[in-house]
């Protein structure tokens, strides 16, 4: 079955084709072909893991090559790679993207554009699952490119609201910064070994030269690998992102809440860490080399401050924003440790449960009509269904045992306790800030009493809701593969091409864990549901706090930093190209024409009266010289006498004196 | 005898009358007058060089002859023209004849 | 003064004063008058140069035909004017240095020239007149006859030109 894994990715991309051009008079407008699809999709997928997972520990990989473009000496292939990552990626998006679209029927019910939605839903999909299964650098690339695209049409989906444009391009151009840092590791690796395909660049001959060459410019030097992985971690940067290219998450909450929970939660953000993870050979070339460590700490800053905005937001989908913003911080920082195998389980259990706390604050929205949560209050009594899975996915985030994202992240903290104390304790920190807001949004949207008696929440339909329950039910089991002890989840992942360590489970470090979590919990209870609460909003008039909640508030101020320092300059260069085109561009082309013009005139000029003057001087001189010359024609004859007279002298003068 | 030049001189100054007479004579016939001067002058002027001439004969003066012939012939010619033109214009002031000015 | 140089000195002095006065008086009719004493004057310098015959035939012609036509062209063609009118054009004094220089050409090149010739003529035992026919009739006898033919043109040119146009006739 793995030789048709090409279908995958093809078959959402012909429902793609069918609905744009067809959408309307298709059943359920579009909706049904786009779930049919998907569901092919995922049928497919889930027939080729369980016959992965059925060969035991190790299976081959199904590699499927194809000349493509044939140039020089060598071609630029195209194929696919299904191996136990791709497998893994595989099952996350197909699934998410079914509950998603199978939610949209209910949330998008009566947009106008409603079957062009399905048809994006669709190309996105179909996008992903190419990125995933491809095997050529190029082909990740073009897939990147196109999800970078479907973001952009999504998030702007409501194009009438400017707030929603505005946002869908900063989403594509700080995207766009990152992928420029891609291209240049690709470039970096094909100078390095002349092809693209990652059978041949992760292979250990290829990864060892990489490593040894080395680039030396003034005074650093650095190994081709390490040049190679940082551009592409830059790549990964800006697609999942993380500092300081993360800005544009929180303004993609401009776009749908299914769009919102699909792209910017389960899957196209977790594009970077599957990149990471697809190219770890070149990042892990040596213990301790440079790129794992920008990526551990990359990750870690940004987990740190991503959690702390998190904090102060009232927006429902701005906390969660936060939130997968930190998260895949997390699973940066698992990456960065050597933690493959945590980097990569996290980002399956995040998914899921991200997925459904965005579907969740969707019903949330759709049941309310609003999004700031100060507003909300209580719904816990009239929408139960959400409430409770919500509820679920809120503790499987935190890490509470044995939710999915308890075992995901004790194995990052596990791998990072080994390697480097500091990103652990970082991971510490982090957890406790997670389970802190996390909770904070919880008690503010579902508990106490209603702020707002406007509001008449009631639950949202069943195709709303029955997604939310099956993505909060794999929120509970899904981390029961990779318990300690019995980690299917490492065997299925192992690889050749790396080295692994496994590390004995912790008792410590599950239980510093669970602590941090269930503290944040509590820390977030006492402070918005009893009485203290007041105690803490007078605290929080004191200065010193209200300049830290001010400076996290506004998102410690980077957008606006990013303003000044790039785009007010880049914006005065476009002004000062506009001038030039005007006036200097333009101004010449206009300068020519009057010039030419000019030249004409005088050119006329000339030619009437120097050209024509010469012509006209020759009628006038004749005519001047006759007027005076037929004065010698007297009519009398006795002048003529005189004159021959005058002619004879002339001819007596000429021959007789001067000839001697 | 008198050298040939003295002959040869009168001739010339008779000549230059007939000319001078041609060109400031206002009355046509005056004209004519003068022509017959300088035909006279030409005439002398082969006599003498016959009379003196290295040769002998008497061809300076055939030529005379004719000559005389000639200018007969050519004063009644030219004083029919006159009184043509005294029939037309009622006078003969030749410079008042400018019938051919430009 | 030989006798011969004292006679040529009178006839061209009249022949020459004669000349003078014929191109500067007024009235036509003296002019014509001394014209025909010039005539006269140089019948007499062609007796002085052995040319007997045509000194006859100067007199007859010029004095007795050439004075009397042109004094029957003045009576014909006479203006009924006064004699105030001056005779003479307004280029007179163009006219004279130009006359004067051609006077002056003439002689110093031509009349000052020492020719190749005998010291003086010598006269004919005949006569001229006999030579002078048998010229005309043996070796010139074709300019001779010529010379009638022309005299025939100019007679019916004459005639022709000077006759009076009669209206609505045609020739």
């Amino acid at each position: 079955m793995s030789e048709y894994a090409w279908l995958i990715p093809l078959i959402p991309f012909l429902a793609f084709v069918a609905i744009i051009f067809a959408g309307r008079r298709l059943p359920g407008h579009g909706a049904y072909v786009a779930i049919a699809g998907m569901s092919a999709s995922l049928l497919i997928s889930l027939v080729i893991a369980a016959g992965a997972i059925t060969h035991g520990g190790h299976f081959e990989p199904v590699v499927r090559t194809a000349a493509w473009i044939p140039y020089g000496y060598s071609t630029l292939n195209v194929g696919f790679t299904v191996d136990a990552l791709a497998i893994v990626m595989l099952i996350v998006v197909t699934v998410v993207a079914l509950m998603v679209q199978v939610y949209s029927i209910g949330y998008m019910h009566g947009d106008a554009r409603y079957p062009r939605f399905f048809a994006f839903l669709s190309m996105f999909s179909a996008a992903m699952l190419g990125l995933v299964l491809a095997n050529n650098l190029l082909v990740i690339y073009i897939c990147w490119e196109l999800v970078g695209l479907c973001s952009y049409l999504l998030i702007g989906f409501w194009f009438e609201r400017p707030t929603a444009m505005r946002a869908a391009k900063k989403a594509f151009l700080v995207t766009r910064v990152g992928d420029v840092g891609l291209f240049l590791g690709m470039l970096t690796i094909y100078m390095g070994i002349g092809s693209l395909d990652l059978q041949t660049v992760l292979s250990h001959e290829s990864v060892s030269t990489m490593a040894k060459t080395i680039v030396s410019v003034g005074p650093w030097a650095l190994p081709l690998a390490a040049l190679a992985s940082l551009g592409i971690f830059w790549g990964a940067v800006g697609k999942s992102a993380q500092f300081p290219l993360h800005v544009w998450l929180p303004d993609a909450m401009e776009g749908p809440t299914p769009v919102s929970a699909l792209i910017h939660a389960a899957t196209m953000v977790a594009a970077g860490v599957y990149l990471v993870a697809r190219t770890y050979p070149l990042f892990a070339y040596s213990d301790h080399s440079i790129s794992l460590n920008v990526v551990a700490y990359t990750g870690a800053i940004t987990a740190l401050m991503a959690a702390t905005i998190g904090f102060t937001q009232y927006d429902i989908k701005r906390v969660l924003a936060y939130s997968t913003i930190s998260q895949l911080g997390f699973m940066m920082m698992g990456l960065g440790v050597g933690g493959y195998v945590a980097g990569m389980f996290h980002l399956m259990t995040h998914a899921f449960f991200k997925a459904n706390l965005f579907l969740g604050s969707g019903s949330v929205i759709h049941g309310t009509g609003t999004q700031d949560i100060r507003e909300m209050g209580g719904l816990k009594k009239h929408m139960p269904r959400t409430f409770w899975t919500f509820i679920i996915a809120t503790a499987a985030l935190a890490g509470i045992f044995p939710l999915a994202g308890f075992w995901s992240k004790d194995e990052i903290l596990l791998t990072a306790f080994h390697a480097d104390k500091t990103i652990f304790y970082a991971g510490v920190i982090g957890a406790f800030m997670t389970a802190f807001y996390m909770s904070r949004l919880c008690i503010l949207t579902f508990l106490g009493e209603p702020r707002d008696e406007h509001i008449h929440a009631h639950e949202s339909p069943r195709v709303m809701t029955v997604p939310l329950i099956v993505l909060a039910f794999l929120a509970v089991v899904a981390g029961w593969v990779g318990l300690p002890g019995k980690n299917l989840f490492a065997e299925f992942l192992h690889t050749d091409l790396l080295h692994l360590e496994h590390h004995a489970f912790s008792l410590g470090i599950a239980a510093v864990g669970t602590a941090v979590a269930l503290f944040g919990v509590l820390l977030a209870y006492i402070v918005y549901m009893t009485p203290a609460s007041r105690t803490v909003a007078a605290l929080g008039q004191i200065s010193v706090f209200r300049f830290i909640h001010s400076l996290v508030y506004n998102k410690y101020w980077l957008d606006e930093i990013y303003g000044v320092i790039i785009i007010r300059p880049l914006f005065a260069v476009t002004r000062w190209m506009f001038a030039i085109d005007r006036w200097i561009i333009d101004g010449t082309v206009n300068a020519v024409g009057w010039l030419t013009v000019a030249i004409s005139r005088v050119q006329g000029w000339v030619d009437k009266w120097i050209v024509d003057g010469l012509v006209n001087l020759i009628g006038i001189v004749t005519r001047g010289a006759g007027l005076i010359l037929r004065r010698t024609q007297t009519g009398v004859a006795q002048q003529y006498a005189m004159v021959m007279l005058l002619g004879l002298l002339a001819l007596v003068y000429f021959y007789l004196i001067r000839a001697g | 005898m008198q050298p040939i030049n003295c002959y040869l001189g009168v001739s010339a100054i008779l000549f230059c009358i007939g000319l001078f007479g041609v060109m400031t004579r206002r009355n046509a016939v005056g004209i004519l007058m003068s022509i017959e001067l300088m035909l006279n002058a030409a005439n002398l002027n082969l006599v003498a060089f016959s009379a003196y001439g290295p040769k002998h004969g008497l061809t300076g003066q055939v030529f005379a002859v004719f000559v005389i012939t000639i200018a007969a012939a050519e004063a009644a010619v030219g004083l029919a023209i006159v009184v043509n033109l005294y029939m037309n214009a009622k006078h003969v002031n030749v410079d008042q004849v400018n019938l051919m000015k430009w | 003064m030989t006798g011969q140089g004292v006679a040529f000195a009178v006839l061209a002095a009249i022949t020459i004063i004669s000349a003078l006065l014929v191109v500067t008086i007024k009235n036509i009719v003296r002019s014509a008058l001394f014209l025909a004493l010039s005539f006269v004057g140089v019948a007499g310098l062609y007796i002085l140069l052995n040319a007997e015959f045509l000194a006859a035939v100067q007199v007859l012609i010029y004095v007795g035909a050439i004075t009397v036509l042109m004094l029957f062209a003045i009576m014909l063609t006479q203006q009924i004017m006064s004699a105030k009118i001056s005779q003479t054009t307004e280029w007179f004094w163009l006219a004279l240095p130009m006359a004067l220089a051609m006077l002056a050409t003439l002689i110093f090149f031509f009349a000052m020239r020492t020719y190749p010739v005998n010291p003086a003529p010598d006269a004919l035992a005949v006569g001229t007149t006999m030579p002078l026919a048998e010229a005309l009739l043996k070796p010139y006898l074709l300019p001779f006859e010529l010379a009638s033919f022309i005299l025939l043109a100019a007679l019916v040119g004459a005639i022709v030109i000077a006759r009076e146009e009669k209206p609505g006739a045609t020739d």
